[in-house]
């Protein structure tokens, strides 16, 4: 199947972009050095298409009850503007696919997904979405999107967008007329750095890209240090850190699930293996060699396999070899040693908080 | 554009061999080296290792990826780019001048499977 292109493919081109393939997407990885790339966003100010997420809108009477019962966070009596990140799950606990919820206003409920997983998700939301009065509206070939990140962005987007943001809380968004049309603009992000996502149409998405990369301040930067940035700061990535198979609570997301409130789908799963407890982990691993852990890589204790590579780096930021894992629970004790075995090697390590790198947010 | 040596000899794999007696030091060209990005990592065999044409006998990791380095010579490893454990960079920044391993070569015919610098380039045109 052809794969599809977002409404900057031709930016990437001309920019002379290495284009791989991502969730469905042709898309950047890179445009010069992905080093270059990642310092500039912990830095300066990068900005990324991330047009490629999907986009869905629930409205109706029963929109914050249906969007309750299908999300891990509780969304209930939300003020407008706020931002929740958490998973929707399957019955067994296994993880759909982990989104954003933004609250736009009564009764209205903006949707952020994973581009992989755009089909799975619609048609889960759909089927759900049945036996309540709402009203499902799928709009990702609607919006454009980008994320622009960095310690410098929020006075470059004030002073090269003129869109006030200084004001904004972390997770919060609204709604405002730019160029004779609503946008979105959020204070959101996936590399650990201060920033905005904005959404908006095809044509101003190609506005906001051109002003920003034009005004030479603002770095275009790749699907390749996006991961990198997510990684150090210990942000899961679906696929890697969470999939059908793994639970938010064995992925160390528990604070996005809220077994308190009233029903949604999983709950039961996750309450039993909250009770049982973990059989096993999502732990950060630190290599003593520069060796480089990836993702599906085994890990080794005792003689014998106790897991699996999720995401592994050589940091940008830090220069240490270090990996999340999901292993064995008995083994996940900070500072028990582990190994991980590379090609032919095996690789001494011990286990670390999976946050490689502090976070820069502005609270 | 990227640069070719003559005199070596070129693997489809990307790997290059420098024959100086009966010695041969095998690197990766500069193809390779701007294909991968910034190299962070080289897994290097020991020294007396054994190392045999077509097989690998280690890896360039790059921050994305992995890449196997297949020898494009047989013999016993004689000496390894100590250099490049500190500074794995070197790749990127010559990686005619920072080869990788030194290998007492055991079949000099070998390089008669390879490509010449004329040949090579042809290749990467490809």
């Amino acid at each position: 199947m052809e794969n599809k292109r977002t409404c900057l493919y031709d930016k990437h081109v001309a920019l002379g972009a290495l284009i791989s393939p991502f969730g469905g997407f042709d898309m950047p990885i890179q445009y010069t050095n992905i080093v270059e790339e990642h310092n500039a966003v912990r830095k300066a100010c990068g900005i990324f298409d991330v047009s490629h997420m999907g986009e869905v809108l629930v409205t109706g009477p029963e929109s914050e009850k249906f969007v309750n019962y299908i999300f891990t966070n509780d969304i209930t009596d939300a003020p407008d503007g706020k931002i929740y990140y958490g998973m929707m799950l399957h019955p067994t606990g296994g993880v759909v696919d982990d989104l954003l919820v933004y609250k736009m206003g009564d009764k209205r409920f903006f949707l952020v997904i994973n581009a992989a997983n755009i089909d799975k998700d619609v048609a889960w939301i759909m089927q759900h979405a049945a036996d309540f009065d709402v009203t499902v509206e799928h709009q990702s070939d609607k919006y454009g999107e980008v994320a622009v990140q960095g310690p410098k962005t929020e006075e470059i987007v004030e002073r090269i967008l003129g869109i006030p943001c200084s004001e904004m809380q972390f997770y919060t968004c609204k709604e405002i007329e730019y160029a004779g049309e609503t946008i979105i603009i959020s204070r959101t992000g996936y590399t650990g750095e201060d920033g905005f996502e904005l959404y908006g149409s095809h044509e101003f998405t190609n506005a906001v890209w051109d002003k920003l990369v034009g005004s030479g301040e603002v770095l275009p930067c790749g699907l390749g240090c996006r991961d990198t940035l997510r990684f150090e700061v210990g942000l899961p990535l679906y696929g890697d850190e969470l999939t059908d198979e793994i639970t938010p609570l064995e992925a160390g997301l528990g604070i996005f699930v809220k077994l308190e409130k009233e029903n949604f789908i999983g709950k039961d799963a996750l309450a039993a293996q909250k009770a049982e407890g973990l059989k096993r982990k999502i732990v950060g691993i630190e290599l003593a060699d520069k060796a480089i852990p990836r993702h599906g890589y085994d890990v080794e204790a005792d003689g014998k396999v106790i897991g699996t590579v999720t995401t592994g780096y050589n940091s940008i930021s830090t220069g240490k070899s270090v990996c999340m894992a999901l292993i064995d629970a008995e083994y996940s004790k900070l500072g028990t040693e582990v190994a991980v075995r590379i090609r032919k090697k095996v690789f001494p390590g011990t286990v670390t908080k999976k946050r490689f790198y502090d976070k820069n947010y502005k609270k | 554009m990227s640069k070719i040596i003559d005199g070596l000899f070129y693997a489809e794999s990307h790997e290059y061999v420098k024959i100086e007696g009966e010695y041969g030091y095998v690197g990766i060209t500069d193809y390779a080296q701007h294909e991968l990005g910034n190299v962070v990592y080289v897994d290097m065999p020991e020294v007396d290792d054994e190392v045999t044409a077509g097989e690998d006998f280690g890896a360039v990791e790059s921050v994305k990826a992995a890449s196997d380095l297949i020898s494009p010579v047989s013999g016993v490893v004689v000496e390894v780019n100590e250099a490049l454990n500190d500074s794995p960079e070197l790749v990127n920044a010559d990686p005619y001048e920072n080869w990788i391993i030194k290998v007492q070569l055991s079949d000099a015919s070998e390089t008669e499977n390879l490509m010449d610098a004329a040949a090579y380039k042809e290749f990467i045109k490809e």
